[in-house]
């Protein structure tokens, strides 16, 4: 934790080394979520739940054709519509937004064009939400159609139209990287074995329950209020501070429960802006709810990503380099993409010692709805390449798969080719316990025909080590209020989106003061009254949340344990902290009640307050894009995989998971069971069906591209029935960086699963398929294919610019490129930018929107 | 939240006032019983109404009763729970109660009906779509457009049927009663359908199907059947395809077999010529199930208007032609059943 | 063209009259009239079970159905569950077992469940799994829905039965003795206001 942040009054603390001890019975116990009694009486208030006084609805007009100048906007018969109160439009909300700085590409309502089916176009305003539909359905829109892109492979051969005139890229590219960590060629001369496998990973959306809504609520003169169901609050509140034009104290964000988020309430949306801003047109409360189908159209779901890799192996296994190149499919917009793009190329390192890596990445854009960050934001995909390719490699070598990744772990403590700084790593313990478990030494590769079993692993981060935009300040701050009652209240940013953060942030509170969860008083995710927390996204929360939670709480500890410590004439380092008491260690009967303590200490200092804050240390990389991928510390999951397959119509089905992950600690191992099962739930929706797809109509007939099945109904997802009996392990190995040791569980322990299916049909019977979703036909056509493999056959010619060349470590390596073209103009499509805008970058865009970051 | 549009509702007592009040609102009046098909439609707006004439007020429709010849008969308005869980049902038409079973989801078989599933609409993936998504792509042939964008070169309306009950029922060669305004009529259940996506139901739109009549010569002590039904999911789901057949032997040789599909045509399309392959040869003679299993996948027209590879729902056809005529011939069925596991 | 009915519903035994457009759902008007927002949304055509209610005992969806043809039938939604402040055995074992996790499939598959369990005590894990079938839910993957129905019907027959140790902690660590020891049970350690 950072030393800046620090009280006088800790520092002397820590001189003194009089720290008292607490002794909690939450952490570690499957305690009850602090909201699970609101979860199954119906009272947690969803953002469609709330009810204000006089308000009123919205409804998005949404484009009906995929890429058009937009013309006239006719609301006559609209006003007809009994109820009518209003409409907004693209003028009235000029002020482009996007969650990434480099990425300012949306707006609330077209400007000019529109970029996809779905892509709102005016606003109408109502008494009902009936009226406000039939108002919205009368609205008529002229457009000038422009043509349309459907695909990478079209974006990248289809310069025109541009569907956003971008300067630093050309065509329909929308970022271009390109990385050689270290001497990719020395690394391959080295192989005795070279595989060079195409993979297709299907985009996919991650279908929340809840469909985003959002109420505004004006106040005073120029004062709004945001009750939205958003992940990440805090970007919302900076992007409505943009788009309205107000100082950022006169908007408070809340975020509402989250019904269901896994990265798709994310982004700053369009609905909110609306909301806002049709709140302090009408001075009435607006309420927007999106559709099932409009859900379908915000998306910025999982990228369609093509990959080409080739890896470079010894004939006893040794991994000697890889060079992987990656194609995304965008959609409209850029969202996350930029990081997207480079997270499809980062996590490659942090497995199996890899030591010369080259990464060449490209986004495109394409007609369709924004893809952004879903459960696991880019990794999935290249990972799904990794952990076939070494199924492949584990066939070819006539090495055991698990035997192969045994023998190239990353070492813990390491620093990737590419410069990521890794922490514990459990991976040996998790397929240790998957291979034991699922008696793979007996039973892999000696199944009855038909019947198979697969391995893969994978990595995720526990925090994206840098924010989202360029700032110095803490990612996640806490702030504490004791008072006479002997309650406790917490203040934070962080946002509950079903993962049970709010229960992490009560629960290491209360054990660090000894009290119980029911003397805890939570406000989270308030930009009013909360401190920062950068949102629920990239495994965060726990770690860095619990971190200045931990910190915070340490600190009032701290107060309360000197006003206790004298009066019971107990030297502090001797008090203990536990039960509701503060109590000599020694002789525990010497003490008294928490609120007795709390009372002292508040007579002694007055009104009691702490804060904590959490800022991740800096990596070791010193090169540009380097950004993306560091975290404080990385978790680790392996999974075996046991398949039925019918040769005869390529149906398959899972009969059995086993999946063990590296938690560091679990701080509730219900929860952290509850995030794996759902993990693997995800990942077998991901593998074996769901897909985010579009027709085409006949181009002769039709300029129409639309979402082939924006509904729960044909949107497929596994119901009860296609979920398989899973085994889980929870490895324990507590990291430094955690709170009490803990890493992530959110995102991490969903991506071995897609390509431990993959893995598993090989082993039933015979056939690769080397894409995802992995449909039945595809298994029946790899069945009848001369290479029995079913999969991309061609990548795309494909310029990504001049690579950054960044030696190794153990190259002799300091982190920087050898040839940073910051010092040298660059043409084509490169582009060096990192996900974060530079310093300069960052001040010129608080200079255009006349504030400064906050 | 996607809403209705304003319709009025009218609950008549008696099948004369229903159908009256049809008869003279013409287009603009619908009926519905369990809703479970109409109010998605009319969400969407690719059905729309001004007038819904609720049938659930009307008495003795929903009855489920054994007649005197021991025939099964059937409400309209009986739920497709009820039916399912029947134990008359159960016990005589296994194969019927499997194929109501597989419809939808739980809740959704507590409202909808036997008779709404048998009329139930026609599905296509470019129509069940909502009003602005149909804009996207100026309407179809069904519904305001003027080309179906399943075969754009086809002057027909490619729309598939849906009904699970209705392949089954029409194997096991039950009749309904249609009743209108002028008095009831039976009809073979297999005579309702017509082989078009749009005008897919050969009844006067006021005529209400009133009850399904199930023959005794059906039931299990007489007949053998089968339903295999494939989608995606172990529920909720649609039919891709389904299989339903019924065999009538004796002294060990088939003396009549029918066996309708579901989801790869517009209707509910018997496979006569698959039937008569069956006749005459031994129950269970594997070549003839076999012969048989390629004759259905003739007549299987899947189009790309619903979830999987068209291409290879016409493959899934023979293997569960196949295995739907094995396990009624009771011979084993290896493989994988239906959704991923035996229905039922 | 459609009027306003008003109608008199029995809702979790008590009967209120509201007045609203003929053409709203029973969700709409237990959301909009009712105040009882515990019904949830998910897709609004039948295809999700996010709404499920309980009709005379028995699962509906309730954004399928038109409120004013409940008129004299007993409708329960989740907001009826609890008996007073105390919770039921399913709200219980949901709360306790992780079976809610962000919450928003949950009311709809208590009342799945809760109709279920009211007409067979002892549901077999394939039973439980077809009777919710018709309920999505996006965080769990279902495991704990299923292990918490069945600790919830085991507590409803009146047995004295806790979770097995590897639904609260996983499965013990192979070949790691100690590894994943069984701690407290959440009866321990579950906040007392059930």
């Amino acid at each position: 934790m950072n030393d800046e942040n620090r009280s006088p009054a800790d520092a002397a603390a820590d001189a003194a080394d009089t720290s008292p001890s607490s002794a909690g019975r939450y952490i570690g116990a499957p305690f009850r979520r602090v909201d699970g009694r609101a979860k199954v009486t119906g009272d947690t208030r969803f953002a469609d739940d709330l009810v204000f006084p006089r308000m009123v609805f919205v409804k998005l007009v949404r484009s009906t054709v995929p890429h058009a100048r937009v013309g006239a906007i006719d609301f006559s018969a609209a006003r007809e519509v009994p109820g009518y109160l209003g409409h907004l439009v693209g003028d009235d909300l000029p002020i482009p937004f996007g969650i990434l700085p480099v990425s300012q590409d949306e707006h609330a309502l077209a400007l000019d064009k529109v970029r996809f089916v779905g892509d709102p176009v005016a606003a109408v305003a109502a008494t009902t939400e009936d009226a406000a539909t039939e108002a919205a359905l009368a609205v008529g829109v002229e457009y000038e159609q422009l043509a349309t892109i459907a695909s990478l492979e079209e974006a990248l051969a289809t310069p025109e139209p541009r569907i956003h005139e971008l300067e630093r890229s050309e065509g329909n590219v929308h970022k271009a990287v390109s990385y050689r960590f270290g001497d990719l060629e020395a690394g391959l001369a080295e192989a005795d074995l070279f595989l060079d496998d195409l993979f297709y990973y299907e985009g996919n959306t991650h279908l929340a329950m809840e469909q985003h809504a959002c109420v505004a609520v004006p106040e005073d003169d120029d004062r709004v209020t945001l009750y939205s169901s958003t992940q990440t609050p805090h970007y919302v509140h900076r992007a409505l501070t943009r788009v309205l034009g107000l100082p950022a104290s006169r908007i408070r964000v809340v975020a509402t429960s989250n019904g269901g988020g896994f990265g798709g309430k994310s982004d700053p949306f369009s609905h909110e802006m609306v909301a806002a801003k049709m709140a302090l047109v009408l001075g009435r409360p607006v309420k927007v709810v999106l559709t099932r189908e409009e859900v379908f159209y915000c998306h910025r779901g999982r990228h369609p990503v093509l990959m080409s890799q080739r890896t470079g192996f010894t004939k006893d296994g040794r991994i000697t380099a890889q060079h992987l190149k990656t194609v995304l499919d965008g959609g409209a917009y850029g969202s996350y993409g930029v990081a997207s793009t480079y997270y499809t190329g980062a996590l490659q390192t942090v497995t199996y010692k890899l030591p010369r890596y080259a990464f060449d990445g490209v986004r495109t854009f394409t007609n369709k709805p924004p893809c952004g960050p879903k459960r696991g934001h880019g990794t999935p995909q290249p990972r799904f390449a990794w952990e076939v390719q070494l199924d492949k490699a584990a066939h070819r070598l006539g090495i055991d798969p698990a035997e192969l990744r045994l023998r190239n772990l990353e070492e813990p403590d390491a620093v990737t080719a590419n410069y990521l700084q890794l922490g514990t790593i459990g991976l040996r313990r998790c397929i240790e316990a998957v291979v034991e478990g699922s008696g793979w030494r007996e039973r892999y590769g000696k199944l009855p025909e038909g019947r198979g079993l697969g391995l893969a692993c994978g990595s995720y981060l526990c925090g994206a080590g840098l924010p989202i935009y360029w700032n110095h300040m803490p990612h996640s701050g806490v702030q504490l209020q004791l008072d006479r009652s002997g309650g406790v209240a917490v203040f934070c940013g962080e946002t509950e989106i079903g993962q049970g953060s709010d229960s992490v942030l009560a629960a290491l509170v209360a054990d660090v003061l000894g009290i119980e969860l029911g003397d805890i008083r939570l406000c989270v995710a308030d930009t009013d009254l909360t401190p920062v927390d950068l949102g629920s996204y990239s495994s965060r929360v726990t770690l860095m949340m619990g971190n200045a939670a931990i910190q915070a709480a340490e600190r009032a500890r701290e107060l309360v344990a000197q006003a206790a410590g004298d009066a019971l004439e107990v030297p502090v380092s001797r008090l203990v902290f536990a039960d509701r008491r503060v109590f000599d260690a020694e002789t525990p009967a010497d003490g008294m009640t928490f609120q007795e303590a709390v009372i002292l200490a508040e007579a002694r200092f007055g009104t009691l307050g702490t804060t904590g804050s959490y800022t991740p240390s800096r990596n070791p990389a010193r090169y540009r894009g380097s950004g993306v991928g560091s975290s404080p510390t990385y978790s680790y999951s392996a999974a075996v995989l046991e398949v039925e397959v019918d040769p005869l119509t390529g149906l398959y089905r899972p009969a059995h998971v086993w999946i063990a992950h590296d938690i560091g600690r679990s701080l509730n191992p219900v929860l952290v069971m509850g995030q794996v099962e759902g993990s693997v739930y995800m990942g077998l929706g991901e593998a074996m069906m769901e897909e985010q797809v579009f027709r085409r109509l006949p181009p002769s007939r039709s300029s129409a591209l639309v979402h082939k099945m924006p509904s729960l109904l044909e949107y497929k997802s596994p119901t009860f029935h296609d979920m398989p009996p899973v085994t889980t392990y929870l490895i324990e190995d507590p990291d430094p960086a955690g709170p009490m040791g803990a890493k992530e569980v959110g995102q991490g322990p969903l991506l071995p699963i897609m390509p431990a299916l993959s893995n598993a049909i090989f082993d039933a019977v015979g056939a690769r398929v080397d894409q995802v979703p992995i449909h039945p036909h595809m298994v029946l056509k790899a069945l009848s294919a001369k290479d029995r493999r079913y999969g991309p056959r061609a990548f795309p010619e494909v310029d990504f610019g001049p690579p950054l060349h960044v030696p190794t470590p153990a190259e002799g390596g300091d982190g920087r490129a050898i040839d940073d073209p910051r010092h040298r103009r660059t043409h084509g499509i490169r582009s060096a930018d990192g996900t974060m805008t530079t310093r300069e970058e960052a001040l010129r865009a608080q200079h255009a929107a006349g504030l400064t970051t906050g | 939240m996607l809403r209705l549009p304003p319709f009025r509702l009218r609950t008549p007592s008696s099948l004369e006032e229903a159908a009256r009040i049809v008869a003279g609102e013409g287009p603009a009046a619908r009926f519905v019983a369990g809703g479970t098909d109409l109010w998605p439609n009319m969400k969407r707006r690719h059905q729309k109404a001004d007038t819904v004439v609720s049938l659930m007020a009307v008495p003795g429709l929903a009855e489920l009763r054994g007649d005197t010849g021991g025939n099964l008969e059937i409400g309209g308005t009986v739920t497709l729970d009820r039916v399912e869980r029947d134990e008359r049902v159960q016990t005589r038409f296994p194969a019927l109660a499997r194929a109501v079973a597989s419809i939808s989801s739980p809740p959704l078989r507590n409202m909808g009906t036997i008779g709404g599933n048998l009329c139930v609409d026609t599905r296509c993936t470019y129509y069940n779509q909502t009003e602005e998504w149909r804009r996207s792509i100026d309407y179809c042939l069904k519904e305001e457009g003027t080309v179906c964008w399943v075969a754009p070169g086809s002057s027909r309306c490619w729309a598939h049927t849906a009904s699970d009950s209705a392949p089954m029922l029409a194997a096991l060669g039950a009749r309904v009663r249609l009743a209108g305004a002028e008095g009831e009529r039976e009809i073979p259940l297999a005579d309702l359908y017509r082989d078009d996506g749009i005008d897919y139901l050969g009844k006067r739109p006021e005529e209400v199907l009133s009850r399904v009549v199930v023959p005794a010569e059906a039931d299990a002590g007489h007949c053998r059947s089968a339903f295999w039904k494939l989608r995606r999911r172990g529920s909720i789901d649609f039919a891709v395809l389904s299989v339903a057949v019924a065999l009538w032997q004796e002294h060990g040789v088939v003396t009549r077999a029918r066996i309708h599909l579901g989801a790869v045509a517009s209707w509910p399309v018997g496979a006569e010529k698959a039937a008569e392959a069956l006749v005459g040869r031994p129950v269970g003679d594997e070549e003839a199930i076999r012969e048989a299993a390629k004759l259905v996948r003739r007549v299987a027209t899947p189009m790309d208007n619903t979830d999987f590879l068209a291409q290879w729902r016409g493959v899934m056809a023979e293997r569960y032609a196949e295995s739907a005529l094995r396990e009624a011939s009771g011979l084993e069925v290896t493989g994988l059943a239906p959704n991923h596991r035996l229905v039922g | 063209m459609s009027r306003a009915v008003t109608a008199t519903l029995r809702v979790n035994g008590e009967e209120r009259t509201v007045a609203f457009p003929g053409h709203h759902t029973l969700l709409e008007v237990l959301r909009e009239e009712c105040a009882l927002t515990g019904t949830k949304h998910g897709c609004e055509l039948g295809e999700c079970g996010a709404c499920t209610v309980l009709v005379d005992g028995r699962p509906v969806l309730s954004c399928l159905t038109l409120a004013c043809q409940h008129e004299g039938r007993e409708i329960e939604t989740v907001e009826g569950l609890a008996d007073g402040n105390r919770l039921g055995p399913l709200q219980v074992a949901f709360a306790d077992l992780g079976a809610a996790q962000c919450g928003y499939c949950t009311p709809g598959i208590l009342m799945a469940a809760e109709a279920m369990l009211r007409e067979q005590p002892r549901p077999s894990r394939e039973r439980i799994a077809e009777q919710l079938s018709g309920n999505l839910c996006r965080c769990t993957g279902y495991l704990k829905i299923v292990e918490a129905v069945e600790w919830a019907a085991a507590v409803r027959r009146g047995e004295d039965a806790g979770p097995p140790p590897e639904i609260l902690f996983g499965h013990p660590e192979p070949g790691r003795p100690g590894g994943d020891a069984p701690g407290r049970r959440p009866s321990e350690t579950a906040s007392s206001n059930t």
